[in-house]
């Protein structure tokens, strides 16, 4: 009786893996692998660069036609910061904290070498999004990672209050430009400044002044994050 | 660079297997990061520079340094 069970629980198995074959492989029969069957990709491989004046078509893309949509990832990144400043703040009352360490010199003597140029790099990312490969939030995360090494240097210097400041102002500025958009030309985030000779910095209307507003607010709220969980 | 790709995909598996392994949890993160590093290094080979700068500084520094954080305010070690 139990051979029997186990014979039949095998066998139906069997049977449904093989009718899912069956459907799957006459679903596939349907797609056309390999032929061009995106409308809108080639609209963008062809089009984005010409019609928003940025080289990068991501970038075109990313705040040319989905503006909007960034402004909830932008959302998105920002709850997350308020989320783990709860979480954080919440028990700052413990009263066991990591046992002080304090940094080498050689870290301390590095961290004074490269943090220009790592905040100098995450600045190039952001006002180059347009053209080159990069945008906003990496060069944000590049800006926290130069906070990081302060941190770790325990150099101090990273003013909480100035940084809020910073990322409010920029998260107003661009539903501001997003606003003076509608006002000008009908539409949420559109591109109403010209857009300039394709591949030149000052190009592509407000792009490069969303990605630079999005690079400092994301630099501003991922080091607001790094401050708060090394709690000083 | 087809044997430079597997070579680094092959210490990527390697550091992934031992970050899931090992008891040390610090230990597990920076492994975490050295993966993340890798998988940067891949994405440029992949000409995705911009995901590359992502990876490298969120995946590799950013997570890390907030793992070890997390990690410092617990627990160093995982009990069985």
């Amino acid at each position: 009786m139990n051979r029997f069970n186990k014979i039949f629980a095998y066998s139906s198995v069997f049977l449904i893996s093989l009718c899912l074959l069956v459907v799957f492989l006459l679903a596939f029969r349907a797609i056309p692998f390999g032929a061009d069957t995106m409308d809108v990709g080639h609209f963008y491989l062809e089009d984005a660069a010409k019609s928003t004046g940025s080289a990068n078509i991501v970038t075109a893309v990313v705040l040319g036609f989905r503006g909007f949509d960034t402004l909830g990832e932008v959302m998105v990144l920002f709850l997350g910061a308020v989320g783990l400043g709860l979480v954080l703040s919440s028990q700052k009352d413990s009263t066991h904290s990591p046992a002080k360490t304090f940094p080498s010199l050689i870290l301390k003597t590095m961290a004074d070498l490269v943090f220009p140029f790592i905040v100098l790099f995450g600045i190039y990312i952001f006002m180059h999004g347009h053209i080159s490969p990069g945008g906003g939030f990496p060069a944000g995360a590049v800006l926290a990672s130069g906070y990081l090494l302060l941190f770790l240097s325990q150099r101090g210097g990273y003013h909480i209050r100035l940084a809020q400041r910073v990322e409010t102002g920029s998260g107003l500025v661009f539903v501001i430009v997003g606003l003076a958009g509608l006002y000008f030309s009908g539409f949420f985030l559109h591109n109403f400044l010209p857009v300039g000779r394709l591949g030149s910095l000052y190009s592509a209307g407000i792009i490069p002044v969303l990605y630079s507003l999005i690079g400092i607010k994301v630099g501003a709220e991922l080091g607001g994050i790094i401050y708060r969980l090394f709690g000083e | 660079m087809g044997i430079l790709s597997a070579f680094l995909i092959l210490i990527m598996s390697v550091a992934a297997v031992f970050a899931v392994h090992t008891k040390d949890l610090i230990g597990a993160s920076l492994l975490l990061g050295f993966v993340s590093l890798i998988s940067a290094i891949l994405f440029y080979l992949l000409q995705a520079p911009d995901v590359a700068m992502a990876e490298a500084s969120i995946g590799a520094a950013l997570t890390t340094a907030i793992f070890i954080m997390a990690v410092k305010k617990t627990k160093r070690f995982e009990d069985e």
